[in-house]
C-alpha cells in the first residue's frame, strides 16, 4: 500500500480516540493529530471542542494549510491562558508527538542524553507536558515507530506523567492519570495490559506482531487476536480531503 | 501627570548585571525585540532570564548575557528548534529552571498576588520536579494529598511589546492574545514598554478601545516608542513574524561565527539601521499574519 494510505488509515483510527470523551477541547499536535481530531469533531464526536490553533474555539474545524477565503467560525476567545484554566479544569484530550515514550506512559519533548547540564539533544523543554498529563487524557502520534522513540528504561526527561508507581506523590493513585493510545505508522496501542503494560491494540496492514515488538524497547502485551487497524471509508476519505484541501498529510509521515 | 515615555538607552540605564528580566511575547510572537537588540548592545550580563522563549533568549545566550534561564520551551513554532539556546544548553553554559508552562504562569501570578507559592497538581511525577530542588511539595490544610508548591517568580525588571501606549503607561494589544504579558506585568518590580505606535489618551475613549487595555497603567513604569519594536517577532493585527528574516538568523547559527556576523550586521548597527536593513516600517508592516 501507498504511504498516503498508511497516513489516512493511521488518521482515520485516531480520530476514535476522541469517541466517548463528551463535550471536552480536542488538540492535535501537528497535521495527523489535528486531522484527527477534526475528524472525529465533524463525524463521531460532534460535542468536541477546538482552537483555531490561535486564539479562538471555532465552531467546526479549520482546514488545514493555507485557507483561500476560509473564515475560522468563532465561537469563544481562547487565548494561552484560558487554555490553561480548561487544562486545570480536566476538561481536554490532547494528541501530541513525544520525541520518546516509556512503558509507563511517560513522554520526553525536552531533551536527549544521559546529562541533564548538557544534553546530547536540546529540543523544546517541557512545554505543557506536566501538566497536559496530569490533569486531562492524553494520546500520542508517532511517526516512526522505533526503539529510539518507544525507549527501554524511563525517558531521558520525564516531561509527563505516565502509569508509574514510583512517581506518585503521596494521597495520589494511578486513577488519576489518563493516558490512552499511542498511535504509529506500525499500529495502535493503548495501556489496557495488566497494570497498564502497553498492549498492542491492532496492526497496520503487512505488519506483524514481531516487528513491532522489535521496534518497541519494551516488552508489549500482545492478546490472543490482534485485528488489522480499520481501513478508511468512503465517507471519511471525502470528509479528509475537505479537512486538508492541500493533502498537507501526504508527507506527515516524513 | 507623569509622563512615562524614555528611551530604549533608558531603559537599559536602569538594569543592573545580575537582575531578574521578564520577556513577554511568546516564542515567535510579539517579543520586544528592540529592547532586547538594545541589552545585546550593552556591557550588561549575568541575567537570570524568564521567557516564553524566542529568539529572545537565543540572542540573549549568543551574546552571553544569560547566566540562569527560567523557561518552559524555547522555539520560533514555524522553525522548532531555536539554534542559539540549544548550543548554550548543550554546552552547559547556562543554568536553568525548566517548567511547565501552567507553572510558569502561576509563579508569575503569586509574584503578582504577592504570596509565596501557589499549589497545583502540574508537575507531579514528572522530572520538573528533580531537577528543580527549589520546588517543593506541600502537604493540604484539606485533603491527605501533596501538591506542588509553586514558588512566585518576582522579576526586577518586565520588558514588553505593545501595539500602543500613551506617555502614562495605558498600553493595548490588540493581536488576538495578550499571552502573559498581563502577569509579567504584575510580577516584576518595574515593567518598561515598547510600543509600535504612541498615541494621545483621548484614544483610549474611543469605542471599545479600553477593552483591549489588560493592565492598569500603575503596572508600566516606562513607555518607548519603537515602531517595528517586535520585528522580528509578529505583532499581530500590525505585521506578522518575518520568516525570512528568522531562517537567515537561524542560518548563521551553522556558520562559526554566525553570530558575530549576525550581531553586527543587525545588532551594532543600531536601531535606525536595523529598521532600515529589514526594509523599513513599510515593508515590515506588509508582514503578513501567520496562519496556524
Amino acid at each position: 500500500m501507498t504511504e498516503i494510505s498508511l497516513v489516512d488509515r493511521i488518521i482515520c483510527a485516531a480520530a476514535q480516540a476522541w469517541k466517548d470523551d463528551g463535550e471536552v477541547l480536542a488538540t492535535g499536535i501537528g497535521v495527523v493529530s489535528r486531522l484527527a481530531a477534526s475528524l472525529c469533531m465533524v463525524s463521531i464526536n460532534t460535542d468536541l471542542m477546538m482552537t483555531d490553533s490561535e486564539a479562538w474555539l471555532v465552531s467546526e474545524p479549520v482546514p488545514v494549510g493555507p485557507r483561500k477565503g476560509y473564515a475560522p467560525q468563532r465561537e469563544s476567545w481562547m487565548g494561552f491562558s484560558r487554555i490553561f484554566d480548561n487544562v486545570w479544569g480536566g476538561k481536554r484530550h490532547a494528541m501530541v508527538g513525544p520525541t520518546q515514550i516509556d512503558r509507563f506512559g511517560q513522554a520526553n519533548i525536552s531533551m536527549v542524553g544521559a546529562d541533564y547540564d548538557r544534553p546530547k539533544s536540546m529540543m523544546l523543554g517541557v512545554r505543557g507536558f506536566p501538566g497536559n498529563s496530569i490533569n486531562h487524557a492524553n494520546s500520542f502520534f508517532v511517526p516512526n515507530h522505533s526503539t529510539k522513540v518507544l525507549v527501554a528504561g524511563e525517558v531521558d526527561m520525564v516531561a509527563s506523567v505516565g502509569y508509574n508507581p514510583a512517581r506518585l506523590a503521596r494521597g495520589w493513585s494511578l486513577d488519576e492519570i489518563d493516558i490512552r493510545f499511542i498511535f504509529t505508522n506500525l499500529c495502535v496501542l493503548d495501556f489496557g495490559g495488566p497494570a497498564h503494560q502497553v498492549r498492542l491494540v491492532s496492526l497496520h496492514p503487512g505488519v506483524t506482531a514481531a516487528q513491532v515488538q522489535e521496534a518497541t524497547g519494551f516488552p508489549l502485551y500482545l492478546p490472543e487476536n490482534i485485528p488489522e487497524t480499520p481501513a478508511p471509508t468512503a465517507e471519511q476519505m471525502e470528509l479528509l480531503a475537505r479537512l486538508d484541501p492541500h493533502n498537507l498529510r501526504a508527507s506527515a509521515l516524513g | 501627570m507623569s509622563n512615562k515615555q524614555m528611551s530604549a538607552a533608558d531603559v537599559v540605564a536602569q538594569m543592573k548585571d545580575g537582575m531578574t528580566v521578564g520577556i513577554g511575547g511568546w516564542g515567535p510572537r510579539r517579543k520586544p525585540m528592540a529592547l532586547v537588540r538594545e541589552i545585546l548592545r550593552s556591557p550588561l550580563k549575568d541575567l537570570t532570564v524568564v521567557s516564553y522563549g524566542g529568539a529572545d533568549v537565543g540572542m540573549l545566550c549568543a551574546a552571553g548575557k544569560v547566566k540562569k534561564l527560567v523557561f518552559a520551551f524555547v522555539s520560533l513554532d514555524f522553525i522548532p528548534l531555536e539554534p542559539y539556546f540549544r548550543m548554550a544548553r548543550q554546552s552547559g553554559s547556562i543554568e536553568v529552571m525548566e517548567i511547565d508552562e501552567g507553572l510558569f504562569m502561576l509563579g508569575l501570578k503569586a509574584a503578582g498576588m504577592r504570596v509565596p507559592y501557589i499549589p497545583t497538581r502540574v508537575g507531579l511525577g514528572t522530572d520538573v520536579l528533580k531537577r528543580n530542588p527549589s520546588i517543593a511539595l506541600t502537604a493540604s490544610p484539606y485533603d491527605g494529598k501533596e501538591w506542588v508548591a509553586m514558588p512566585a517568580l518576582p522579576l526586577d525588571v518586565a520588558l514588553l511589546h505593545v501595539d500602543r501606549a500613551d506617555t502614562r503607561g495605558v498600553c493595548q494589544i490588540k493581536g488576538p492574545d495578550m499571552y502573559m504579558d498581563d502577569l509579567f506585568a504584575r510580577a516584576s518590580r518595574n515593567t518598561f514598554v515598547s510600543c509600535d505606535e504612541l498615541v494621545d489618551s483621548s484614544y483610549f475613549a474611543q469605542g471599545d478601545e479600553a477593552r483591549y487595555v489588560f493592565w492598569e497603567r500603575s503596572e508600566t513604569t516606562g513607555v518607548v516608542h519603537m515602531p517595528c519594536g517586535a520585528h522580528p517577532s509578529s505583532c499581530a493585527p500590525l505585521y506578522g513574524f518575518d520568516v525570512q528574516h528568522f531562517k537567515e538568523y537561524v542560518a548563521s547559527a551553522k556558520e562559526a561565527d554566525g553570530w558575530q556576523k549576525y550581531a553586527e550586521r543587525y545588532v551594532h548597527c543600531g536601531e535606525e539601521q536595523y529598521l532600515e536593513r529589514v526594509g523599513g516600517v513599510d515593508a515590515v508592516r506588509k508582514l503578513p499574519l501567520p496562519v496556524f
